[in-house]
């Protein structure tokens, strides 16, 4: 099971309402590469992979809920006291019709969150290549938001989710060769 | 639902934030590197740590987990503000 803290990973501020950066962020938060994709990817792929991998997508995949959380905390600070209107200059109009200010979960561009962003071949040097590619895709995705973002207490809390991503990555390209040196053992035994 | 809390909170927050951090760390590290015998060692000295932190914060400030994994205290405390992301 999961137990919940009352507690981000890392803290999350931001320096004003900023409705066009949530827009941006909600990328992170329902899209292909997001945290949410992240978490179930990991989490689901456990059941099929070699025991010695299972502790790391445990792990990593509950770190990923608490950056979902993060991101959630970004959107919500973000646009909390917005107006009906600069949500609408933000270009969320569409979303306020239908959400009101709740959070949803689709990408940047309104397309609903689909579990076909998320790959479970069950070979696990196959799944363990697709999570090191999502993690480099997340990494690339958070570059572009703080590229695009000009609040620096959220680029402080973006940096840190971007770093999250390079260590995730390390330790799937770690837990694939823990797996290719099982396997080459077994040919010679 | 929210109620200013003073500095010393957001100290404490961010020394159990820091602290977890080095411990999310290790605890990836030794997945892949088990027998790092200097490395578990700094693991279950940090994981010492994040429990007097913790203890500290819950008996000033309530609850961080629950489901037993922390005391309440009277009434039920577990649902007061303010929750992480209305601080």
């Amino acid at each position: 099971m999961w137990v919940y803290e009352k507690k981000l990973q890392y803290p999350v501020k931001v320096t004003s309402c900023n409705p066009t950066l949530a827009k941006y962020l909600i990328e992170q938060y329902g899209g292909a590469d997001g945290e949410l994709a992240a978490a179930l990817r990991y989490l689901n792929q456990r059941y099929t992979i070699p025991d010695k991998v299972i502790g790391l997508l445990t792990d990593i995949g509950t770190e990923e809920f608490a950056h979902l959380e993060m991101i959630a905390t970004m959107i919500y600070k973000l646009t909390k006291d917005a107006t009906p209107e600069q949500l609408k200059a933000a270009g969320i109009a569409d979303h306020y019709v239908n959400h009101d200010s709740a959070l949803f979960y689709h990408n940047a561009a309104g397309v609903p969150f689909t579990a076909s962003y998320i790959a479970a071949k069950g070979d696990p040097i196959a799944d363990l290549y697709e999570d090191i590619a999502a993690e480099e895709k997340a990494r690339a995705t958070y570059q572009w938001i703080i590229n695009m973002s000009d609040d620096p207490d959220l680029n402080d809390s973006l940096r840190f989710l971007r770093e999250r991503e390079i260590i995730h990555s390390q330790r799937f390209r770690e837990a694939v060769e823990i797996l290719k040196e099982e396997r080459d053992r077994k040919i010679y035994f | 639902m929210q109620s200013t809390l003073p500095e010393e909170f957001y100290q404490w927050m961010e020394e159990l934030q820091a602290v977890d951090f080095v411990l999310v760390e290790l605890t990836l590290y030794l997945d892949t590197h088990p027998q790092d015998q200097s490395a578990v060692q700094q693991f279950n000295q940090f994981a010492k740590q994040r429990k007097q932190i913790k203890r500290a914060i819950e008996s000033k400030y309530g609850p961080l987990q629950q489901y037993g994994n922390s005391y309440s205290g009277m009434p039920w405390n577990w649902s007061d503000g303010p929750w992480p992301w209305q601080l």
